[in-house]
């Protein structure tokens, strides 16, 4: 744990006793490091503390979650984590509409709803008719039930979200094309956004990392 | 099941070295495995330690960082602080509780 490297004053850290089972904390100085002679090397995975990227490009309530809940996860890890909200994404970090994403059932046939099971069993398991999302009312309706279940879920709000995130110390980020193209101000971003960042600084600040697209 | 044995006390950990049995746990327990983390237990790293204890008692499950913060109050910001690294994994160990299951 310590070794000559230790800086003056430092507190120095007792081992663990042999045999002490413990959680991996990742405590050494590089976690998930992977050395010259460990399978990680042999597998390309790049030396240094894990790094993940997610690319969050869609703007619907369902698909805000995925790379929140992850990269909350992956912090909660200790691994350092970066997010670029792009296209419809941005909505997800404008403050004028993150409060306000909808979700829709149009396209989405995967959409189910399990208190079909009461009426017949068997029919909580099939798609919903496609034409019911063009119904007036009905992404309102959706979208109510959706946060509904999140709550329940004790999920946090998109905006609720994005302040857990900041507090965490992720890293988000606007990218510049559509934040220009969609005319947005600095001034409704999300405060937790570091920068509007352009697509080849995004590259370049995503170094080493895991990327994931959303 | 593995055990552990720190400065003359012996408990029950699961594989991955998290208590199995909550009442083997004592403050003078904590403030031993935190000195192996590097932590000295203050006052402000109790609180959160009691809190898990008495809410995991409560719900059945080990809070998550965000339980923490919605439930308990605490500032996560705080906690990456007084616990860095993995901070609910790492309340979780020291408060001889099983690690949070919850995604958020």
């Amino acid at each position: 744990m310590s070794d000559s490297s230790t800086p003056l004053g430092a507190t120095v850290t007792p081992a663990a006793p042999d045999g002490f089972v413990m959680p991996d904390f990742g405590h050494v100085d590089a976690p998930h490091a992977a050395t010259e002679t460990s399978p990680e090397a042999a597998l390309g995975v790049p030396a240094g503390p894990r790094k993940m990227a997610f690319i969050c490009s869609k703007g619907n309530l369902d698909m805000a979650y995925p790379a929140l809940i992850m990269g909350n996860a992956a912090l909660g890890e200790g691994i350092e984590v970066h997010i670029f909200f792009t296209f419809w994404g941005l909505d997800i970090i404008n403050r004028r509409t993150n409060a306000d994403l909808k979700f829709t059932m149009t396209g989405n046939t995967a959409m189910h709803m399990p208190q079909l099971g009461r009426v017949h069993d068997g029919l909580e398991h099939r798609s919903l008719p496609q034409g019911l999302g063009n119904l007036p009312g009905m992404t309102g309706m959706a979208t109510r039930m959706m946060k509904r279940q999140m709550e329940e879920m004790e999920i946090p709000t998109v905006p609720e979200f994005l302040d857990l995130l900041q507090a965490s110390g992720a890293h988000m980020y606007a990218c510049r094309l559509t934040f220009e193209m969609n005319k947005i101000i600095e001034a409704d971003l999300h405060p937790g956004v570091e920068r509007v960042l352009s697509a080849s600084d995004f590259i370049v600040v995503t170094n080493g990392a895991q990327i994931i697209f959303v | 099941m593995p055990s552990n044995t720190l400065n003359g006390r012996t408990f029950q950990v699961d594989d991955e070295g998290f208590l199995t049995d909550p009442g083997q746990w004592s403050e003078e327990l904590a403030a031993d495995m935190a000195a192996l983390v590097g932590i000295e237990l203050t006052p402000a790293h109790m609180a959160a330690l009691e809190f898990m204890r008495s809410d995991r008692e409560e719900t059945g499950s080990t809070p998550t960082l965000r339980r923490m913060n919605s439930a308990g109050g605490f500032d996560v910001k705080e906690l990456f602080t007084l616990f860095p690294g993995k901070p609910a994994k790492k309340m979780a160990w020291l408060a001889g509780l099983p690690k949070p299951v919850g995604c958020v």
